[in-house]
């Protein structure tokens, strides 16, 4: 990467001697994506022309009523006790962030007049702050305006531990001014690159001041906002029963004109997804089923019928596999995968690169996922400005053989290699869920080709995903030798996401298995480029931190990726919905439509 | 109903060397009217055959049941593999043989466990008068009431591991799965029982016994039970259904064999979503659990019909 | 026996706090918590989850939470769920309508299918009705309801296109045509369940009916010159409904509890897909709830069952 012949392309484009569409060009000749492109370019003050839209109907309502499919139904409509994206989806039915993130991973104003950058005096130079307008005669369902004073309010409301939201991580660090009505300030504590984040996308929903005024801190629990809400969004409130059915209304006061083009939306939850895309694929009772876990096989048996397809949408989600870098076999001060411990086979490179040649990712991918999972060697995979082009991955089963018996691994005769009395033996776990585990089989064919013995485990969802403390099957315990998960990650910026492998996060019985670092896998070189990255304002560098991480954990293999995997819905051939791997599925929900 | 043994303190001591001896003829009696239960007969062949099947099976069709063949999935049955292949083109065959034998062996402990539990429990409250008929139709309401799924998740947690030491892996996994199961479904035989033996011990001929003398042990071993046994059998070869579909739901919990080891059960569930596309995938294991719970069915009406001394062929 | 039911109902009480212990400690045992959604997804910070744990009170010791529990259940207070924070009553009360009706339609459907098929099938034993009725019988319980209901979705709604395949609780239309549009939804899932249900329930009547059929007292009445139909229904089916009774009593207080899987697959919002979402999600006062009632209704119909025993064999004593 010149930076020096990028600083100065961008520099014409800003002076107009270059536009912005050759600008992107350019950078796409030399590796680079748009999306890259672009965010480049606003971060160095330069104004883009808002995105044409696709929406196409000219008068509000007349549209009947939009059916969607949730199998697991929004249980509650309060945006910031939204536990899983069934509840942020349900939520944003109704209520609306300041700016969304649409599938370039860019922004796109909603409350906001417009997106804050260097030119309009919307961010500071020195990374401490940024200000948002907002826009002027947006009213809440129940006809009061929406102000700043919203704004700050869901500030206090979510950063307020009593509250118990789950959106605390994005407003607990950070300090919201009112400048004038229509007018606010988001100050960080320190030069924050990545300054997307409150009020932004599935954790920025804004809620009315004035309903939740009296339910702020302990009495989150008492307000009645939280079953019938109030909010800005192109549907009124109708109904609610949580896990079951969430109903909206049009509203005819709308702040975008046209909009919405439904007269009602219907959001269905329960069942299973693959009787979900049934629903919507192939007997078109339903427009629209999110979340389609189901094996591309079916998915396109299914598209046969013509009613609907399967949609893909890009998004950053890595199923990986994790090698433990301590020993889960030893208890050491009362646990087990202590850092005070190292792996004893493990900690072999040469068993970690044979183990990285056993991952038959093509496969996986051809015959599991499909396009619901694309084969990478990478751990970020998207946006594309922070995807590393240096790594490679190959499934070679003679090669690992000949790795292992270099290191001096020999096989015994019941083909299992062992050395100085240790056996390649590994207990390789997972969460129930079919793909996973045919994947697990696909890898103990392949390992015990090389000699090695993996014993499959599986460990319900509901328990490998929980903070239970005392249970050992939880996946921060890593009580084995493998695991393999799906990470999300849900904002197109890596910090967040790469924050898993610094060693100060590592999961351990101290901080009650609350870390991050799962694998336990610590460098240096990793804690420091990190360390750089978070306060790099330069866009091009960060990425460059960011890409140097990605290779540092893959390199090493601290983790295996196996395929990252994209969103997939099922939608009616009929219906146009704007979708983005960004943001909720419902993130531009006014604009959806149907085509005569 | 002779009452020429005496009621001794004793009992066992006694009793045994008579029971022996009249049961040989008793069982003689049994089989030849078993044999002559046409269906039953049937049923008890079917049953041997697949027993059969599943033992000496694999050795005649040593296919292993994990070798995964991209190029031959979803293939329908053909020569190369008589049952058709799975979507990660796994040998159907080789897997319904062996998991034929998981799917048999906890079917039938799970059952007999249940039975056994069941009928203790519903005896005993039956018989007594007492506060034990209250405890254990209390137990019984409790065990029917508790959840299933927290009840599973914590038995995995508490005992898993522990059994996994102490018998190895599949041996612990299996006691684990028929304990389960058994511990989960004994509850409607006890009450069946139960009932029977509220009206069954007022009968005549109960009655006839306790005048005569008999002791409780006695009045129930020869006189109640049988009679009781109806409900029961019935009960019992549900059980066998039930046992191998909850074994396939327990793999799903986690609770069951490695998710690697087909069972019967199994195969079904993973087959269910491509029903449309490859029916047979679903129709082998379907065929299998229906063929096995029929011929115990045939078996268990045989073995009625031919301990019942009142009927006559 | 009015002394006995009142000494029956006031045993009643102790036995179900015992369960009520039973289950709290059960559940508060059994491992996970309701936060798996904020696991994976890297921008919730941790600690979220552990303020949480300690706002729903989940790392306090069990005996705590149970005394917390039983008094303000005493009061009439069920608590709140910890996934959607609602009441749990209020949960409840939504969704018991739907599972009254289907579930309730179904065992009464099984009931109405079991006793004829099973009567008359035991009195004509091995006779060809008998062993179709069998076979049947057989393949009901031999195949799982996830199995049915999705066999039954794949021939009506998809390839016949008859009946649509989702529950929905809310249907727009009124009059007849809401009736029609009701009962179109509600065909497919009482079906499937009643012919699992009705499956077993015709082998035991059969079973019984066959112990009863032999007895000498029939013989009697057969003798005496009664009609056969006198005798199977005034001497028979009375003494075989025994276990019956009993088999019923069982399932009744599923009418309440729901059918998970056939709820799951139909997408019916009852008390059995409510239970399982809460249990897959560790919604511990939602689980305790369902499953107390349940408790409760277990109980109660089993003291039903007892009564009738009685008056179906008055020589049943229970002193």
């Amino acid at each position: 990467m010149h930076e020096h012949e990028l600083h100065r392309l961008i520099a014409s484009v800003k002076t107009g001697d270059l536009s912005r569409r050759d600008f992107v060009r350019r950078m796409i000749a030399v590796g680079l994506t748009a999306p890259m492109a672009t965010q480049m370019l606003d971060y160095c003050g330069v104004a883009k022309a808002q995105a044409a839209s696709a929406y196409k109907p000219n008068k509000r309502g007349g549209g009947g009523a939009l059916k969607v499919l949730w199998w697991q139904g929004a249980t509650l409509l309060n945006p910031h006790f939204a536990v899983g994206t069934k509840d942020q989806e349900g939520s944003r039915i109704f209520y609306e962030p300041l700016a969304a993130w649409d599938a370039d991973g860019e922004l796109v104003p909603i409350l906001a007049a417009e997106i804050p950058t260097r030119d309009n005096g919307g961010l500071a130079a020195d990374g401490m702050s940024v200000t948002w307008k907002l826009k002027r005669n947006v009213k809440w369902h129940d006809g009061r305006p929406f102000t700043a004073d919203d704004c700050v309010f869901n500030w206090e409301y979510a950063s307020d531990p009593a509250t118990a939201a789950v959106t605390i991580g994005s407003y607990k660090d950070v300090k919201v001014q009112k400048l004038d009505d229509y007018t606010v300030t988001v100050r960080f504590a320190k030069p924050t690159p990545f300054w997307a984040d409150a009020f932004v996308g599935t954790r920025g929903m804004v809620i009315p001041r004035h309903l939740f005024a009296d339910y702020k801190g302990e009495k989150s629990r008492d307000a009645p906002t939280n079953l019938k809400p109030v909010g800005t969004g192109p549907y009124k409130f109708a109904d609610f029963k949580p896990g079951d059915l969430v109903r909206g209304e049009i509203n005819a006061d709308y702040h975008r004109e046209n909009r919405p083009y439904f007269d009602s939306i219907e959001m269905k939850g329960g069942g299973d997804a693959i009787s979900a895309a049934r629903a919507v694929i192939q007997t078109g009772e339903y427009d629209y089923a999110w979340n389609m876990q189901v094996e591309d096989e079916i998915l396109k048996r299914l598209e046969k019928g013509g009613k609907g397809v399967a949609v893909i949408t890009a998004g950053g989600n890595i199923e990986h596999i994790q090698l433990n870098s301590t020993d889960p076999w030893t208890e050491v001060d009362g646990e087990r995968s202590s850092l005070k411990t190292k792996h004893p086979i493990l900690s072999d490179p040469a068993v970690r690169q044979a183990l990285g040649m056993l991952i038959d990712r093509q496969s996986v991918e051809d015959h599991i996922y499909g396009r619901t999972g694309t084969a990478t060697g990478n751990f970020v995979n998207n946006p594309q400005r922070f995807v590393s082009k240096a790594t490679k991955w190959e499934f070679n089963v003679d090669k690992a053989n000949q790795v292992l018996d270099a290191a001096g691994w020999k096989k015994g005769g019941d083909g299992i290699r062992s050395k100085d009395g240790k056996k390649l033996k590994f207990v390789f776990q997972t969460s129930i869920n079919t793909p996973r585990q045919k994947t697990q089989a696909i890898v103990k064919q392949a390992c015990q080709k090389a000699g090695i013995d993996l014993e499959l485990k599986s460990v319900v969802a509901s328990v490998f995903f929980s903070s239970d403390v005392a249970n050992p099957d939880t996946y921060p315990h890593f009580y084995c030798d493998l695991q393999m998960y799906t990470t999300t990650m849900t904002e197109p910026d890596p910090e967040v996401f790469m924050r898993q492998f610094v060693s100060w996060e590592v999961a351990s019985k101290d901080n009650k298995w609350q870390g991050r670092n799962i694998t336990r896998w610590k460098s240096e070189d990793y804690d420091q480029a990190f360390r750089a990255a978070e306060g790099e304002l330069d866009p091009v560098k960060r990425a460059a931190l960011f890409i140097k991480m990605n290779e540092l954990v893959v390199g090493d293999y601290a983790v295996i990726p196996v395929v990252y995997r994209p969103r997939v819905a099922a939608i009616s051939s009929k219906l146009q919905a704007p979708l983005s791997g960004w943001d909720n599925d419902m993130w531009l929900l006014a604009d959806w439509y149907r085509e005569a | 109903m002779d009452g020429s043994t005496p009621a001794s303190p004793s009992l066992e001591a006694t009793k045994a060397p008579a029971r022996r001896r009249r049961s040989t003829s008793l069982a003689l009696e049994a089989w030849r009217r078993f044999r002559r239960h046409r269906l039953a007969l049937a049923g008890a062949v079917i049953l041997l055959l697949m027993i059969l099947a599943i033992v000496f099976g694999p050795s005649l069709w040593p296919v292993a049941i994990n070798d995964i063949d991209f190029k031959a999935r979803l293939e329908g049955p053909s020569w190369g593999h008589p049952f058709g292949t799975d979507d990660l083109g796994q040998d159907l065959l080789a897997r319904m043989l062996y998991g034929g034998r998981i799917s048999l062996a906890v079917g039938l402990a799970a059952m007999a466990f249940a039975i056994v539990v069941g009928t203790l429990i519903g005896a005993i409250a039956g018989m007594s008068r007492g506060w034990v008929g209250s405890a254990l139709m209390w137990l019984t309401d409790l065990f029917l009431s508790l959840p299933q799924l927290p009840l599973l998740l914590l038995v995995i947690y508490l005992f898993r591991d522990f059994l996994k030491s102490l018998f190895g892996a599949e041996g612990g996994v299996f006691i684990l799965i028929v304990a389960v199961i058994g511990g989960l479904r004994w509850m409607p035989v006890a009450r069946l029982v139960r009932a029977q033996f509220l009206s069954l011990r007022e009968k005549e001929f109960v009655e006839a016994a306790r005048a005569l003398g008999a002791s409780k042990s006695r009045q129930v071993v020869r006189h109640i039970l049988p009679n009781a046994l109806g409900p029961v059998i019935v009960a019992g070869t549900i059980d066998v259904a039930a046992a191998i579909i909850a074994e396939s739901t327990l793999s799903f919990l986690g609770l069951g064999f490695p998710p690697d080891i087909p069972t019967w059960g199994r195969i079904l569930f993973d087959a269910k979503d491509y029903l449309d596309i490859a029916p047979y995938w679903a129709m082998f294991p379907g065929a299998a659990i229906f063929l096995a719970v029929l011929s115990i069915n045939f078996v268990g009406d045989g073995l009625r019909d031919a301990l019942d001394p009142r009927k006559v062929m | 026996m009015g002394s006995y039911l009142l000494r029956r109902l006031l045993i009643a009480v102790p036995s179900l706090l015992g369960i009520s212990v039973v289950l709290f400690t059960v559940l508060a045992l059994a491992p996970g918590d309701p936060f798996e959604e904020l696991a994976t997804n890297p921008a919730v910070p941790p600690e979220v989850r552990t303020a949480l744990r300690i706002k729903f009170g989940l790392d306090d010791p069990v005996l705590v939470r149970y005394v917390h529990w039983l008094i303000a259940m005493l009061g009439g207070d069920w608590g709140f769920s910890f996934v959607s924070r609602v009441d749990v009553g209020t949960l409840i009360m939504q969704r018991l309508p739907t599972t009254l009706f289907v579930i309730g339609c179904s065992q009464l459907l099984a009931i109405l299918i079991a006793l004829p098929v099973g009567i008359y099938a035991a009195t004509r034993p091995y006779s060809f009705f008998d062993q179709v009725a069998n076979t049947l019988a057989f393949i009901g319980f031999s195949l799982p309801t996830f199995f049915t209901g999705l066999l039954f979705i794949l021939l009506f709604s998809i390839t016949l296109d008859w009946l649509p395949f989702v529950y929905r609780s809310d249907i727009s239309a009124t009059g007849w045509h809401w009736v029609l549009e009701y009962a179109r939804q509600a065909i497919m899932p009482i079906s499937v369940l009643a012919l699992f249900q009705a499956a077993s329930l015709t082998r035991y009547v059969r079973s019984a009916m066959l112990d009863v059929i032999r007895l000498d007292y029939v013989t009697t009445a057969r003798a005496k010159g009664l009609a056969e139909r006198v005798v199977i229904v005034k001497h028979v089916v009375r003494n075989a409904l025994i276990p019956v009774v009993t088999l019923v009593a069982l399932q009744l207080p599923a009418v309440f509890g729901g059918a998970i899987v056939t709820e799951q697959i139909f997408r019916i919002p009852g008390i059995g897909s409510l239970l399982i979402s809460s249990i897959l999600a560790n919604d511990t006062p939602v689980v305790m709830a369902v499953t107390f009632v349940f408790a409760c209704l277990v109980v109660l119909f089993n003291l039903i069952a007892d009564i009738l025993y009685g008056w179906l064999d008055p020589r049943i004593t229970f002193a």
